[in-house]
């Protein structure tokens, strides 16, 4: 049996509502996107529906420590096909077993959630830390990044938190949304860039008089913290991928 | 104007870069006046140098005059270099504006000594109360106490600072008399052992009045020069272990000496820093603190250095080959951690899966095990029945064979096809 569903996680939860009303045996969640029907193996378009995903969400909490719940939801953001399974899997399992069934570490489920979990983490992490902002003109802080999972959600209130009074924008140009604070909550925006290509960042005509300068004070500090002595290339490309470089103001040329 | 503060930072970001700690964890100050920063408790590196060393604090020195002439440091007072002074204003601005971008988690401020040890502490002193209350920032302060200054002082910039930290530079008294005659270790401990008994005193305090001001959150730190004096590493781990124990630090770095100078007490310029041996060191310094060792079990008189070719942990599992092999399925989480191959997650994903059935090599591999190297430590539910009962050097040899080492450029023991 293949369940298909859309890519989200109101359909991912609906999904596990309609296995366990029509328990049809083995069955493998797949994105309708992707599908590719084949003779001998029937298959299940679950249709959207909020309130049995909620029942569904509520159902896990009981059964998960918080820990879980925010591991199944990271899982989740890795928008990487297999993890969909794994999640729609995982979640079947937990229904069926005692509650703490999660620390078994032996189940391929529970590895695979955290594993998936800990690449968005890490992602999330990275985000948190590459992230560079460039203050434009009318005071405004303005990033934009392309994460490999969609970590938006778990970044917002660290950047919320620690920039309390400084208005600020991250926009993800691979999900075409992003993230806007006005000094008092966060919201969602779509910004539809005019020329049609992505422009990554503003143009030097928007940005504050001062922005330049710190630029390059930060390329200078980071050109001096370096002890050329202990040069260690692999180790640095470790740390910092070079897909992230172009996040960085401190590894852009001057 | 632009020209001037990029030669000083230039200048006072080159002399701070010895001092290795960039930690910005272990912060708990949160953003609750509106203000700018709030701690990360496990603290974010925000870039990496070409060294590969993390890049979390701006770390500067507020000038790199010095009284003092130690021959160890870049700063000594004798050494023909370009000095240069930050004004507080600038260090203000320099943190606030990186801070804003997201470039830093904080500032870590050091100094040479200019006019005495009270004229300097007040200087940074006031560097972290501009920040903290005209500023209303959170982010993370790592402060270096200045040996010598007042009390009064010290206790203040405290209040301010989330961490502070006092360098012992060499690992032993004879080491930094040779080279540095005017200080000694009796001048670090003292001021150490002041912020300890404070922190102490803030947190007894704490459980019996509501509010009480943060007082160095996030501990005490300190670091030793690696290499430059003939030290063993038994003696610059039991003194790092002393230190652990004595002032409940929270960390001891330890900085391979990069040569600086043509003194003859001190390896020659351009010999390599000796980073392979700082590398073991803090594999024994992390398994003293995470691992359940004691120093005397990995270093003793019988084995005063680390063993170069393998790390310590596996070094330790070889010469102790009679708590081997371990099962798996019924060891205690204590005994566990002790197997090479397996680290702490490891260690606890097993106990935790354990209770659902005996484990597999397949599960193991999974939890993220480095099988090849555990199993010959281990039985689980499934391992191959073993006749033969290997010596630990024979263990050592399997183990060499089938891995490399990042820091041997040639491997004798195979041929290099392509």
């Amino acid at each position: 049996m293949i369940y298909l569903f859309d890519g989200s996680l109101t359909g991912l939860l609906t999904a596990v509502f309609e296995w366990f009303e029509r328990k049809p045996g083995r069955t493998y969640l797949q994105l309708t996107g992707i599908f590719q029907p084949d003779a001998f193996t029937e298959s299940f378009e679950v249709i959207n529906n909020e309130d049995k995903a909620d029942r569904v969400w509520k159902g896990l909490q009981k059964k998960l420590k918080k820990d879980w719940q925010r591991t199944f939801y990271c899982s989740y953001l890795s928008e990487i096909p297999e993890a969909f399974n794994h999640l729609f899997q995982f979640a079947i399992y937990i229904f069926e077993s005692e509650i703490g069934a999660a620390a078994n570490y032996g189940n391929d489920h529970v590895v695979a959630l955290s594993k998936y979990a800990k690449s968005v983490e890490r992602e999330k992490h990275r985000m948190e830390a590459f992230i560079r902002f460039q203050k434009t003109g009318d005071g405004m802080f303005y990033t934009s990044i392309d994460p490999d999972f969609n970590v938006l959600p778990l970044i917002s209130n660290h950047f919320k938190n620690r920039y309390a009074d400084q208005q600020w924008v991250i926009y993800d140009l691979k999900r075409k949304y992003g993230l806007h604070y006005d000094l008092n909550t966060v919201e969602e925006i779509t910004i539809n860039f005019s020329d049609g290509a992505k422009s990554p960042n503003p143009s030097p005509a928007l940005m504050d008089e001062k922005e330049e300068l710190y630029a390059v004070l930060w390329k200078d500090y980071f050109k001096s913290a370096n002890i050329v002595a202990r040069k260690n290339t692999k180790l640095h490309l470790q740390h910092v991928p070079k897909r992230y470089w172009k996040y960085l103001t401190e590894k852009q040329l001057a | 104007m632009s020209d001037r503060i990029r030669e000083k930072l230039n200048i006072l970001a080159d002399a701070a870069k010895y001092d290795v700690s960039c930690s910005s964890s272990g912060g708990t100050r949160k953003n609750d006046n509106k203000g700018i920063g709030d701690s990360h408790s496990s603290g974010i590196c925000h870039t990496y140098t070409e060294d590969g060393r993390c890049v979390s604090l701006l770390k500067i020195l507020l000038t790199n005059h010095c009284i003092y002439d130690c021959l160890f440091c870049v700063s000594r007072k004798s050494n023909d270099i370009k000095r240069a002074a930050f004004t507080v204003d600038e260090v203000v601005d320099l943190t606030m504006n990186f801070y804003r971008r997201n470039y830093i988690e904080g500032l870590f401020l050091s100094s040479g000594i200019f006019k005495n040890a009270d004229f300097t502490m007040e200087r940074l002193l006031l560097v972290c109360k501009k920040l903290r209350l005209e500023q209303r920032y959170n982010g993370y302060i790592h402060l270096k106490t200045i040996p010598g200054a007042s009390e009064e002082l010290i206790k203040e910039a405290g209040l301010y600072a989330d961490r502070m930290s006092i360098n012992l530079e060499m690992p032993t008294e004879a080491g930094l008399k040779l080279l540095a005659p005017e200080k000694s270790h009796a001048d670090v401990i003292k001021p150490l052992e002041f912020v300890q008994q404070n922190i102490v005193q803030f947190a007894e305090d704490k459980k019996l009045i509501k509010h009480v001001p943060k007082f160095v959150p996030a501990g005490q730190s300190t670091q030793m020069v690696i290499g430059a004096t003939p030290e063993s590493d038994k003696d610059i781990m039991y003194t790092a272990n002393a230190f652990y124990k004595n002032f409940s630090l929270k960390r001891v770095y330890y900085s391979g000496y990069v040569p600086i100078s043509n003194d003859s007490r001190m390896p020659i310029l351009g010999t390599q820093p000796p980073l392979l041996r700082e590398n073991r060191l803090y594999q024994t310094d992390w398994l003293m603190r995470f691992y359940g060792f004691k120093v005397q079990e990995i270093l003793n008189d019988a084995n005063p250095n680390l063993d170069v070719d393998i790390d310590p942990k596996l070094s330790w599992a070889i010469r102790n080959m009679q708590h081997f092999p371990v099962d798996i399925n019924k060891a205690d989480y204590k005994m566990i951690l002790r197997i090479p191959g397996i680290g702490v997650m490891s260690a606890k994903k097993i106990v935790q899966a354990r209770k659902f059935g005996k484990l597999r090599i397949d599960q193991l591999k999974k939890i993220g095990v480095a099988y090849n190297r555990a199993k010959h430590f281990i039985t689980c539910a499934d391992s191959p029945y073993q006749i033969k009962d290997y010596q630990g050097t024979q263990i050592k040899a399997f183990i060499m064979a089938d891995s490399q080492s990042k820091y041997l450029k040639t491997d004798n023991n195979q041929l290099i096809l392509f």
